[in-house]
C-alpha cells in the first residue's frame, strides 16, 4: 500500500464514489496486513493463525505474503504467547498475539497483569511491552460458556492496559492500527457476533450483513483513530446510553424500535475512557442507560454508572440504569434468555423515562 | 437430589470392594532442625568422568548429561576432564574477583537491612558460581532474563555498586524510582531483563526475546535463571515447549540450590528425578552441573552458548548447588532445616573452591586472597556511603511524590491526573509547611 493509494482511497471516500464495503474481519485482516508492511517489528502470532489463517480469517493470507517468521503458528498455551510477546517486545519488536477467544486468555493472565501491565512502570522505561492482545469475545455464535465471555472488566481495573472494543468495520481497522502503533499493551476485543454484520438483538431476524451499515464504507490504506474517543452513534436529548461492542448496535436498534431519540455513544475504547463525552451527554439529556454484555457485577458498567454519578449528580433526572448479561455462566441453550436483548434494554428504557 | 448423587463422598471412604487404599505421598526432606545430617546417598559422580558432546549434538544422545554431574574441579583443586574450559589466569582471576565481590555486597546489603537501611535482601552465598562463572561465558550484549539471586550477573558485567544500592535503598538516586522491592534490579544498558517478584514469568519472556532476535536474523542469544521450586510454574513448561518448538536461541537455567523458602526441592518433583532430566521429554539439550564448581559452570554456559548461537538449539542446564543462608532477609532457615546441612554439603563452596584450584595451579595466594578480599569490603563500604548520601528506605529521601502515577502508561490519561492532584492535596494537608500557599513549596 503506497502513500498515493491511501490518498487515492481516501479521494474516492470523500467524493462517495466506489465506495468500498468490507466487513469487521477483513477490516482487521487489512489493518494487520497494512502494519505488518509498514513497521518490520511488527509480528503476528497465536493458535491456528499461520497457514489456516485463524479460526476467524482474520490473518487469512497473511504468512503467505509476509512469510512464516512474521506470521506464525503457536502451541496452545496462552501463557506462553503472553509470555513470549513480553520478550519480544523487551527485544524491541512490536507483537500481535491472537488469543483464539478471550474465554481461553486466563492462563496468559499472569503475564498480562504482573508482567505487561507493569514493565514500563517496574523498569521505570528501561522496558516497555509494545503488544497489541486481539481476541474475539462475546456471545451471540451459540459459543457456550467457555465461548462467548466478555471479560473486559478484568483488563479495565488493571493500571497499565489499555483496553479496546471496535463496533464497526471502519473503527475496527482505524483503531486496531492505532492500538497496534500504541506503546502500551492493548487488549483488543473483536465482538465476534458481528464480525460479519452488525446485530440487531432480534436473533430471530435474518443476519444483516456489513454491506448495508454506512461504517462499513473502509479506506484501503492507513488510517487511526485515536484511543479514548467515543464514537457518537445517534444524537438525542431524551436519555444517553453508554454502550460498546455488538451492544451498541442493539441499542441502537432497540431505540429507533421504540422512536425513543437516544444519544448513543459507542465508547471505543475502556481505557483510556472519553469521559469527556460521557459528561457532556449526560449533562444534556439528564438520564443515562449503560449497557453491556458482560455479567453485571463488578461489571464496566458499574465503573461507568459511579463516574457518571460522581460527575453528572446534579443534572440526572432518572437513576442510572445498567443493562448487563446475568451473573452466570454463559448458557449454550439459553443464550437468548442470558443476552441483554432487546426486551431487557427496552425496560430499562421505559423506566429511565417514566417520570 | 439425594447424597448418593450428589457427588460429595460420604464418612466413610470406598468401602465395599477389595482394592487396595490409595495413599497420598508427601515428600518430607532429609532432615529438620536438629537432625543429623547424611549426604551419602547423594551421587556427585567423579570430577572429568563426564562426556563433552559436540555442541551440535541430538538431545536424546546425551541423556547421560541430565542425569549425572558435569564436574571439572576435584578434591585436588585440578581441573580434569573434558569440561575443563581452561581459562586463563587473567579470567580465574577475574571470574574469582566478581565473586568475592558479590560475598562481600552481600554481607553488607544484609547488614544494611538489619540495621534498618532498607526493608529486605537477598544473599546469593553458595551459588555465586551459578551467575558469576556461567554469565561471563555470554557476550556482554547477550541477553540475561534472571530471577531474583542474580547480582553476580550485574556486578560481572560492571553494573555500578552504588545504582544497586540505591536501587535496595530505593533512595532519591534510585533508577527504578523507588518502586521496585529492592535487588529487583534492571538495566537496559547492560542487557539485563526488569526483575519479577512473580517467579518463573520470566522465562517465557527470555525465550521470546530469543525468537525475536532470531526473526531479525541477530547474533545475540537470551539466557534465564529460575530456582528449582518455580519450575513447576506453567511458565516454565510454557517456556520449554516454545524454546522447542521454536528452536530459540536460548538458555534455560534452573538453580537447584535444593530449597525454595521452605520447601525442599522435592515438592518440585526432585525424589523422582533430576531437574536436568526435564529437558528430554521437550528435546531440549539437558546438562547436570556441580553448581558449586565455577570452571564446570562456566563450561556449561559456554556449550550451550555456542549451540545457541549455531542455531543448534535452546539448552536447559541444572546448576546442583546449595543455598547457604536463608531464603531473605524474611526468612529464619532454622525453623525448617537442619544446620548441619551447610557444613555437610557435599560439594563444597564455590569461591573456597575456585580460590583453592588457583592456588593450586600457582596463580593466587593466600596473601592476594585476603588483600582482595579487603578491598572488596572497602569498595562496599565506600559505594554503600556515596549511596546513602542519595538516603536509605524511609528517611524521606526518595523520588518525588508525582513519579508514582509516571509510566503505568506512556501519556498520563486523565483519572490519573485526577489522582495526581488528589494526592498533592493530601499531601498539602499532612506537611503544610512544606506547602506554602504562593506554591513556592515542592
Amino acid at each position: 500500500m503506497s502513500a498515493s493509494d491511501v490518498k487515492n482511497a481516501a479521494a474516492t471516500s470523500e467524493q462517495g464514489q466506489d465506495e468500498r464495503r468490507i466487513n469487521m474481519i477483513e477490516a482487521i485482516n487489512e489493518a494487520l496486513d497494512i502494519m505488518l508492511e509498514r513497521d518490520p517489528d511488527t509480528i503476528v502470532m497465536g493458535e491456528d493463525v499461520g497457514y489456516f489463517g485463524g479460526v476467524f480469517r482474520a490473518t487469512a493470507g497473511l504468512q503467505e505474503k509476509h512469510g512464516k517468521t512474521r506470521v506464525f503458528d503457536t502451541p496452545i498455551s496462552e501463557c506462553g504467547i503472553i509470555g513470549v510477546a513480553v520478550g519480544m517486545g523487551a527485544y524491541g519488536l512490536r507483537p500481535i498475539p491472537e488469543i483464539q477467544f478471550a474465554d481461553y486468555i486466563y492462563p496468559g493472565l499472569d503475564q498480562l497483569i504482573s508482567e505487561a501491565a507493569r514493565l514500563r512502570y517496574r523498569s521505570a522505561t528501561d522496558y516497555i511491552a509494545p503488544m497489541t492482545v486481539r481476541s474475539p469475545f462475546g456471545g451471540g455464535i451459540f459459543g457456550g460458556q467457555t465461548h462467548s465471555q466478555s471479560p473486559e472488566a478484568l483488563f479495565t481495573h488493571v493500571a497499565g492496559l489499555k483496553t479496546v472494543i471496535p463496533a464497526t468495520p471502519y473503527d475496527a481497522k482505524g483503531l486496531l492500527i492505532a492500538s497496534i502503533e500504541d506503546n502500551d499493551p492493548v487488549i483488543f476485543f473483536e465482538p465476534k457476533r458481528i464480525y460479519n454484520g452488525p446485530f440487531t438483538g432480534f436473533y430471530d431476524k435474518p443476519v444483516e450483513p456489513w454491506k448495508r451499515h454506512k461504517d462499513s464504507v473502509v479506506p484501503e490504506g492507513y488510517y487511526k483513530i485515536p484511543l479514548g474517543k467515543a464514537r457518537q452513534v445517534t444524537e438525542g436529548e431524551q436519555l444517553t446510553v453508554l454502550a460498546y461492542g455488538t451492544m451498541v448496535h442493539v441499542a441502537e436498534a432497540v431505540c429507533a424500535d421504540k422512536g425513543v431519540e437516544a444519544d448513543i455513544l459507542d465508547l471505543r475504547t475502556l481505557m483510556p475512557l472519553d469521559i469527556e463525552a460521557i459528561e457532556a451527554s449526560v449533562k444534556r439529556t439528564g438520564r443515562c442507560l449503560i449497557v453491556h454484555e458482560a455479567t453485571r457485577t463488578s461489571g464496566f458498567g458499574a465503573e461507568l454508572s459511579a463516574l457518571v454519578t460522581e460527575r453528572c449528580f446534579y443534572h440526572l433526572e432518572a437513576p442510572v440504569e445498567r443493562v448487563t448479561g446475568f451473573d452466570t455462566p454463559y448458557p449454550h441453550s439459553l443464550e437468548w434468555a442470558y443476552f441483554p436483548g432487546p426486551v431487557r434494554i427496552g425496560e430499562a428504557i421505559d423506566k429511565i423515562l417514566k417520570d | 437430589m439425594a447424597d448418593g448423587a450428589s457427588g460429595k463422598s460420604g464418612d466413610s471412604p470406598h468401602t465395599g470392594d477389595n482394592r487396595p487404599a490409595l495413599a497420598l505421598h508427601v515428600p518430607e526432606p532429609r532432615s529438620r532442625p536438629g537432625d543429623p545430617v547424611n549426604f551419602a546417598d547423594v551421587d556427585v559422580g567423579a570430577p572429568g568422568d563426564m562426556p563433552r558432546p559436540d555442541e551440535g549434538c541430538a538431545p536424546g544422545e546425551m541423556k547421560d548429561l541430565a542425569y549425572g554431574l558435569v564436574r571439572v574441579l576435584g578434591d585436588d583443586n585440578k581441573a580434569h576432564g573434558p569440561w575443563d574450559p581452561k581459562l586463563s589466569p587473567d579470567t580465574l582471576r577475574t571470574m574469582l574477583g566478581h565473586m568475592a565481590m558479590v560475598r562481600a555486597f552481600d554481607e553488607r546489603m544484609f547488614r544494611g537491612q538489619r540495621q534498618g537501611k532498607t526493608s529486605f535482601y537477598m544473599k546469593c552465598t553458595g551459588e555465586e558460581a551459578t551467575s558469576v562463572s556461567a554469565g561471563m561465558a555470554l557476550a556482554s550484549d547477550d541477553m540475561v532474563f534472571p530471577s531474583y539471586r542474580q547480582q553476580g550477573i550485574l556486578i560481572a558485567r560492571g553494573y555500578p555498586l552504588i545504582e544497586m544500592i540505591n536501587q535496595i535503598y530505593s533512595n532519591k538516586g534510585d533508577k527504578l524510582k523507588g518502586r521496585q522491592l529492592p535487588i529487583m534490579y534492571s538495566s537496559r544498558e547492560h542487557s539485563f531483563f526488569s526483575i519479577s517478584g512473580n517467579l518463573a514469568t520470566q522465562t517465557p519472556q527470555a525465550v521470546g526475546w530469543a525468537m525475536a532476535s532470531a526473526i531479525k536474523g541477530d547474533s545475540r542469544i537470551a539466557a534465564t535463571w529460575v530456582g528449582e521450586g518455580s519450575t513447576a510454574e506453567g511458565d516454565f513448561h510454557s517456556a520449554c515447549t516454545f524454546a522447542t518448538v521454536y528452536n530459540a536461541p536460548v538458555i534455560l537455567n534452573v538453580i537447584n540450590n535444593q530449597w525454595a523458602i521452605s520447601s525442599f526441592s522435592g515438592f518440585a518433583g526432585s525424589e523422582r528425578t533430576t531437574f536436568a532430566a526435564r529437558a528430554l521429554g521437550y528435546g531440549l539439550a539437558g546438562l547436570r552441573v556441580d553448581g558449586n564448581d565455577a570452571l564446570a559452570c562456566f563450561a556449561a554456559q559456554q556449550w550451550a552458548a555456542n549451540r545457541a548461537r549455531a542455531n543448534q538449539g535452546p539448552t536447559l542446564i541444572e546448576y546442583f548447588t546449595y543455598r547457604a543462608e536463608g531464603h531473605s532477609t524474611s526468612d529464619d532457615p532454622s525453623g525448617y532445616r537442619s544446620a548441619q546441612e551447610r557444613e555437610e554439603w557435599p560439594l563444597g563452596d564455590p569461591v573456597m573452591r575456585l580460590k583453592n584450584h588457583m592456588i593450586a595451579i600457582g596463580e593466587w595466594d593466600e596473601e592476594r586472597q585476603e588483600a582482595m578480599d579487603r578491598k572488596c569490603a572497602e569498595e562496599v563500604k565506600a559505594a554503600t556511603k556515596e549511596a546513602e548520601k542519595n538516603g536509605i528506605l524511609g528517611h524521606g529521601l526518595h523520588h518525588p511524590f508525582k513519579t508514582m502515577f509516571e509510566d503505568v502508561f506512556e501519556e498520563l490519561p486523565w483519572h490519573l491526573k485526577e489522582q495526581a492532584a488528589q494526592a498533592t492535596r493530601e499531601r498539602e494537608i499532612k506537611w503544610p509547611d512544606q506547602h506554602p500557599k504562593d506554591g513556592a513549596g515542592k
